[in-house]
């Protein structure tokens, strides 16, 4: 037999945590609690650097006469947000990224799970270089190849395409969703599938009935995690689509912003914050689905 | 299911098409995603490799009847004075924002966070985690409020007694670099933290038995135990921040001139601002070769741990 069913489930994808006791913190000597005031402080000084830039962001989306310093707002009000918040400068884009985001986190993950389940349940001498291929794709800059995409574009007749915009998102999503979605599947054991193929189950069947449903929350991790890209994606949108009517809000902000002229910052802030709420959601719901370690890290040590 | 001919002499011979086609039908499911990622993937990067040997442009006479020239493209790149400019800012702009800076942060943060108190840490962690999911063009507009003439920075720079210069003009990669720092760096404390997680106390413990003080603890105990998060974590954020783009060309456009411009921006500038696709695709090109490198080396690193 060249092929053969995998027999054993690998049970590695979330790595256990360890809650460590740290041995050295039961002694509490002075010398440790002067280290300890020095960590506290350095961490909530780089802290507070960080958070300038944000804070500047909420303030000026509330405050009537926003700049570019951070300053407390004379007063607040929401009239930042009662400009922006029309169909032309904001409904439309935020639209346009929704159905960018939801047809390539659909299309992805409707894809990578079709691809990832011969290559968790049958072992083939092709599966290796294929998954080492997705891997090495995964690392590939895609900034690098835009130009020629570009190019491929012009020639297919897809510029200003949204759904040539979404087959190339999800083709530029999908190693790395094939790879986490064969790492979900990799945890379900083959044992309940095998004896639905005894009982005379096809593939596919067992695939619909039996993992789908065992590896939701998986599967929900890959839709999420494509979905977060595609929405904060500027650079593949803002070259393959041209027409202001078919651009999602990353690139309507930076139109909003200009070439650095004189803007409103004010609406800016309050459209950039309704922008990121739905991606700064999405994120805890991947936490939640993760239980608390990250996808990114669950993803890259495989 | 597959049909088999009843053959009483060759088992053998029949099995070996039999599986075959098994095989084939079971790689189907693959199908839509191969060839999903042969086109849009493999194919531009085909055409990558033939136009760069072209004279292709967006308009003109050359957009419609491209003509065969050979290296000449590359012959240019070489010669030309923006693209070793270019090289070598990519070039600081990895080393400075991802190799030192994002490394070194997230690897102190990750540490750090371990010996704070539960507030702080949660603190702490809540704010990196904000700079790292906002959208990159939220996050490179927020810094280009920072970093500008009348901003955040030049504001308390100015609060404790200096005049600060015109960060976007005058600095304009120490200003990229810095924002890059600022909203890459959680990537490297999220791996960095995992990776120490894993260290198990016992050997903490009895190093501390044997008298080992934190930096030697430091120099002995963790950092061989994190060595190959720290290399693949080095590989990541390498690729990462070669194709950043967004973040720089909201905040400097690659300007002022083309200080501030990077292979990916000199590409995009080349092919799109210049009408030149065939010259801005031999950048892409180089950029991808670059790209290549890296990532052989980084599945090469993961081989022996990725058990597929």
């Amino acid at each position: 037999m060249v092929i053969e069913e995998r027999t054993r489930p690998v049970e590695r994808v979330i790595p256990p945590e360890s809650p460590a006791p740290q041995v050295r913190d039961r002694v509490a000597s002075p010398s440790r609690r002067v280290d300890a005031v020095i960590v506290n402080t350095v961490l909530v000084l780089v802290a507070a650097v960080f958070l300038l830039p944000m804070v500047w962001l909420v303030l000026s989306a509330f405050d009537p006469a926003a700049t570019l310093v951070l300053h407390l707002p004379e007063g607040l009000s929401i009239g930042n947000f009662r400009d922006v918040l029309n169909v032309d400068q904001t409904f439309r884009p935020l639209w346009n990224s929704a159905l960018l985001s939801f047809g390539t986190g659909i299309l992805t993950l409707a894809v990578g799970v079709l691809a990832a389940y011969p290559l968790s349940r049958y072992q083939s001498r092709f599966n290796k270089p294929f998954l080492y291929t997705v891997i090495f794709g995964t690392c590939l800059p895609i900034t690098a190849i835009m130009v020629p995409v570009y190019a491929l574009f012009v020639s297919l007749n897809l510029v200003d395409s949204t759904i040539g915009t979404i087959l190339f998102l999800s083709a530029s999503s999908l190693p790395i969703a094939i790879w986490m979605a064969k790492n979900f599947m990799d945890s379900i054991p083959v044992s309940l599938e095998e004896a639905a193929w005894v009982d005379g189950a096809s593939a596919f069947r067992t695939l619909r009935v039996i993992v789908l449903p065992l590896m939701k929350p998986g599967l929900a991790v890959v839709f999420l995690y494509t979905f977060i890209g595609a929405w904060g994606n500027f650079f593949v949108p803002f070259v393959l689509l041209l027409d202001p009517a078919k651009q999602p809000a990353a690139v309507a902000i930076y139109s909003f912003f200009g070439q650095h002229g004189s803007v409103d910052y004010g609406p800016l802030a309050a459209f950039s914050l309704v922008y990121s709420l739905p991606v700064i959601v999405l994120y805890i719901a991947v936490q939640r689905l993760m239980g608390g370690s990250g996808a990114l890290a669950g993803a890259i040590k495989g | 299911m597959t049909t088999t001919l009843p053959s009483a002499s060759g088992a053998a011979a029949v099995r070996q098409p039999r599986t075959r086609v098994r095989s084939l039908i079971r790689a189907i499911p693959l199908a839509p995603a191969i060839i999903l990622m042969l086109v849009f993937l493999l194919g531009p990067i085909v055409w990558a490799l033939y136009g760069s040997l072209t004279n292709t442009a967006l308009s003109g006479p050359n957009a419609a009847n491209p003509q065969f020239v050979g290296l000449d493209n590359y012959r240019q790149l070489f010669t030309s004075p923006t693209f070793p400019l270019s090289v070598v800012l990519t070039l600081i702009f990895v080393v400075a924002s991802a190799v030192v800076g994002q490394n070194g942060l997230g690897l102190g943060a990750a540490l750090l966070l371990r010996r704070a108190s539960k507030p702080v840490r949660l603190i702490v962690g809540l704010v990196f985690v904000g700079a790292w999911v906002l959208p990159e063009v939220v996050a490179a507009f927020a810094a280009y409020a920072f970093f500008h003439n009348t901003g955040t920075l030049n504001a308390l720079l100015a609060g404790i007694g200096i005049t600060g210069p015109n960060w976007l003009y005058t600095y304009p990669m120490v200003a990229v670099i810095l924002a890059n720092i600022w909203r890459g760096s959680t990537f490297s404390m999220l791996v960095y933290s995992a990776a120490l997680n894993e260290i198990p106390d016992e050997i903490k413990e009895s190093a501390s038995i044997d008298g080992a003080g934190g930096f030697a603890m430091f120099r002995l105990i963790t950092l061989p135990m994190i060595r190959r998060a720290m290399a693949a974590n080095l590989l990541l954020t390498t690729l990462l921040t070669m194709s950043v783009f967004a973040l720089i060309y909201i905040m400097t456009a690659g300007g002022p001139g083309f200080d501030s411009t990077t292979l990916p921006l000199l590409a995009y500038q080349e092919a799109f601002k210049f009408s030149r696709v065939g010259y801005g695709t031999t950048v892409a090109v180089v950029l991808l070769a670059i790209g290549a490198v890296f990532s052989v080396i980084y599945v090469r690193l993961l081989k022996p741990e990725v058990d597929i």
